[in-house]
């Protein structure tokens, strides 16, 4: 079930091969640029150093996860107040599954999360059960969006989203970015592609 | 051109300068909701009226009023946070009341920019902008509302800055309608009727059946004719029913042998039909604005797709035509030309017709020395025990129901119990066959990827003109340590599944390299 542990172990045995060398990321440096924030989280993946998200994500995620919690608990009560059955019946077990979401939830797919930019590529990596690895090089993006919800906004956060030609994939998303740096590297992937284009 | 007057009309325009749209605009996105208030409250006040009692009156008033209130409220505040602004590099647009949207357009993005006007717009003297990238519909950027005047002055100032932007490929684009003059095309693909005669064998289809039965309703109303009517069938069926009968079995066998001639007779002869219909006269023709093709008895079709938007081919088969050597030959075109019309540039050809055309669109065909690999086993294996388990369990279900229910006839319960692992034991078949066949090759310029195991069919992608690309895993392939790749393809899907996850990231690699050495701008323009 734990398949954090089962990651760590491809990936060392994966160590032994050459893990992408000529791939230039250089998350720390890039957010370095940013300011007084320390420098973010990084862990390592087959195919580079990914760059953690901003640890106001999880927090984000965890409120959200317990906003829904909290709205199938009073359905569960409302349930258990109609129906004729033992007091609790739903309440419980659904009070139960949903603190258990709340509490473990949010941080492994916040552990799960990743991205990388490098000069001219963004890399996310997100899903727990479900991953998806997803690069889009600059070249190919159509118009960037940074957008922001009421929560974000108060996490300061923000969600880059990279739009593309492509059926599929045609816009791809990373969340959980501090919204400073989200403009900063709207500004980067501009430039890449005002420098590309000529 | 009209440099100056743009230059001339929006001067105080520097980096940074957040516009909003025209004051106006929020009334008429108000107006836009305003009638679907006003019928409810209609239905609500005659209502009340009818019952002839005027102090509710108030209370509806007030309703009207206060809704109205956040209607208008609502429309200025969104209006009052929405802000464009144009850039040296880019325009963005900055929206929203509680969840912020920012969006920047890069000016070597945007293709065109287009004006429009609705009725109420029109009235005020108002007008949309929008702005066409290459992101195709619903997630283009547009400006609604801005004055007519400032909406002519924007569009102008965009295309002049796309124009400085991209200069290269303008010129480039400049010089083609110039070779356009008089030069006559070169037909690459042409199917005369003999060859049409071939195609519509090999389109057998029983549609028609479909097609009679709604016909037959038709004749009804239109003649008069009682198609329904028992009275005058059941003479017809009994008399012959009868006359079959008193013939005997060898009668019998022979009538059902003629029926089955009829309908492989009509099924035919429906597919020579559609084909006749459909690609009469079909010519491929390399012109200098692109591909052309015309095809068409009864309505006949003109397709022009330029050859630098052509992101991917797609060579195709038939179980039984396959034996025969005929493919067929599809373009994926840049996701805005599609919809329109398939690209179905050679239907039916042998593989060395559709070299040249391949050739032509700028692609190599596939080459049987290329390094082909195939999907992962552990992939493979998987599938084939997930089909046997199903169908077994299935199977399983069956015997256990039927010598439970059927006592006596249990003969004809080991028959209905065979029938799921008989499916069960195709379907493991299939699975090997499938990965036997599916393989997936890249050299320097492409990357291909065969399918399918009785009608195969080959893509063939680009390696520049992909978009993006996703590797992705569920559980028991992170645990079998298999991937599908999923490559970004403009017009179309370019998956390639069930293979070793080292290979997807080799095969991702080597893509995006050579992605990563040219713009989007530069090839498809």
């Amino acid at each position: 079930m734990d398949d954090r542990d089962d990651k760590t172990d491809r990936v060392e045995s994966n160590a032994v091969t050459p893990a992408q060398p000529a791939t230039p990321d250089h998350p720390a440096t890039a957010s370095a640029e940013v300011g007084d924030t320390p420098a973010p989280d990084t862990f390592e993946d087959p195919d580079g150093t990914l760059t953690r998200l901003h640890p106001n994500h999880e927090k984000a995620m965890r409120v959200e996860a317990a906003g829904v919690g909290l709205l199938a608990c009073i359905a569960a009560l409302a349930a258990d107040i109609a129906l004729p059955l033992w007091p609790g019946a739903i309440v419980a077990p659904v009070a139960l599954a949903a603190m258990v979401l709340v509490w473990r939830m949010p941080h492994r797919r916040f552990s799960t999360r990743g991205y990388a930019m490098s000069d001219d590529r963004l890399r996310v990596v997100r899903g727990v059960l479900f991953r998806s690895d997803t690069v889009v090089p600059f070249g190919r993006v159509q118009h960037i969006d940074v957008d922001r919800g009421p929560l974000e906004r108060y996490f300061d956060l923000a969600t880059l989203t990279l739009h593309t030609a492509g059926s599929h994939n045609a816009s791809v998303q990373l969340p959980g970015l501090q919204h400073e740096r989200a403009l900063a590297m709207r500004e980067d992937i501009r430039a890449h592609i005002k420098r590309e284009a000529l | 051109m009209t440099g100056t007057a743009a230059s001339a009309g929006v001067p105080a325009t520097t980096e940074g300068e957040p516009q909003r749209t025209d004051v106006l605009t929020f009334v008429v996105k108000a107006a836009a909701v305003l009638p679907q208030l006003l019928i409810p409250l209609g239905f609500v006040s005659f209502g009340m009226f009818d019952d002839g009692l005027p102090p509710e009156l108030l209370y509806l008033a007030l309703l009207a009023v206060g809704t109205l209130a956040a209607i208008l409220l609502s429309a200025f505040l969104s209006w009052s946070r929405f802000t464009y602004r144009i850039g040296e590099a880019d325009i963005r647009v900055e929206s929203g009341i509680l969840s912020r949207a920012a969006r920047s357009v890069p000016y070597e993005r945007i293709q065109d920019v287009s004006l429009e006007q609705k009725l109420l717009p029109r009235l005020l003297g108002l007008v949309e902008v929008k702005f066409e990238t290459g992101a195709g519909g619903k997630d283009e950027l547009s400006l609604a509302y801005l004055a007519e005047e400032e909406g002519e002055k924007l569009r102008e100032l965009v295309r002049e800055r796309r124009d400085d932007a991209v200069d290269a490929p303008a010129g480039a684009e400049a010089r083609d309608p110039a070779a356009d003059g008089g030069e006559s095309a070169e037909t690459l693909f042409a199917m005369g009727p003999g060859r049409l005669f071939t195609f519509g064998i090999f389109e057998f289809s029983l549609a028609v059946f479909a097609v009679l039965g709604g016909l037959a309703q038709y004749t009804e109303t239109f003649f008069g004719f009682e198609v329904w009517d028992a009275d005058l069938w059941r003479g017809w069926i009994a008399g012959s029913g009868d006359w079959i009968a008193a013939l005997g079995p060898m009668a019998q066998v022979v009538s059902l042998v003629a029926g089955l001639v009829t309908l492989l007779a009509i099924g035919s002869v429906t597919g020579l039909a559609r084909t006749y219909l459909r690609d009469w006269d079909f010519r491929l023709e390399r012109t200098p604005k692109g591909f052309r093709r015309r095809r068409g008895l009864l309505t006949k079709t003109d397709v022009v797709m330029p050859a630098h938007r052509v992101q991917a081919l797609r060579i195709g088969t038939g179980l039984i035509r396959r034996r025969f050597g005929w493919y067929g030959l599809k373009f994926v075109s840049l996701a805005q030309d599609s919809g329109a019309a398939s690209h179905d540039v050679a239907p039916f050809g042998q593989e060395d017709e559709l070299a040249p055309i391949i050739r032509a669109a700028g692609f190599e065909p596939a080459d049987d020395a290329l390094d082909w690999q195939r999907r992962s086993t552990a992939h493979r294996d998987l599938s084939m025990a997930l089909n046997a388990g199903v169908l077994g369990l299935i199977g399983v279900g069956v015997v256990t129901l039927v010598s439970f229910g059927a006592g006596e006839s249990l003969d004809l319960a080991g028959l209905f119990a065979a029938l799921p692992f008989g499916i069960g034991a195709l379907l493991v078949l299939r699975e090997y066959f499938l990965w036997r066949h599916a393989r997936n090759a890249i050299d320097a310029r492409q990357i291909y990827r065969r399918t399918g195991w009785l009608a195969p069919s080959t893509a063939i992608a680009s390696r520049v003109k992909l978009q993006s690309a996703e590797i992705r895993q569920g559980p028991i392939a992170r645990w079998k340590g298999y991937a599908d790749l999923h490559l970004g393809l403009a017009g179309g899907t370019f998956a390639i599944e069930g293979i070793p996850v080292e290979r997807a990231r080799d095969l991702r690699r080597a893509v995006l390299e050579s992605v990563g050495r040219t713009d989007f701008s530069a090839i498809n323009r």
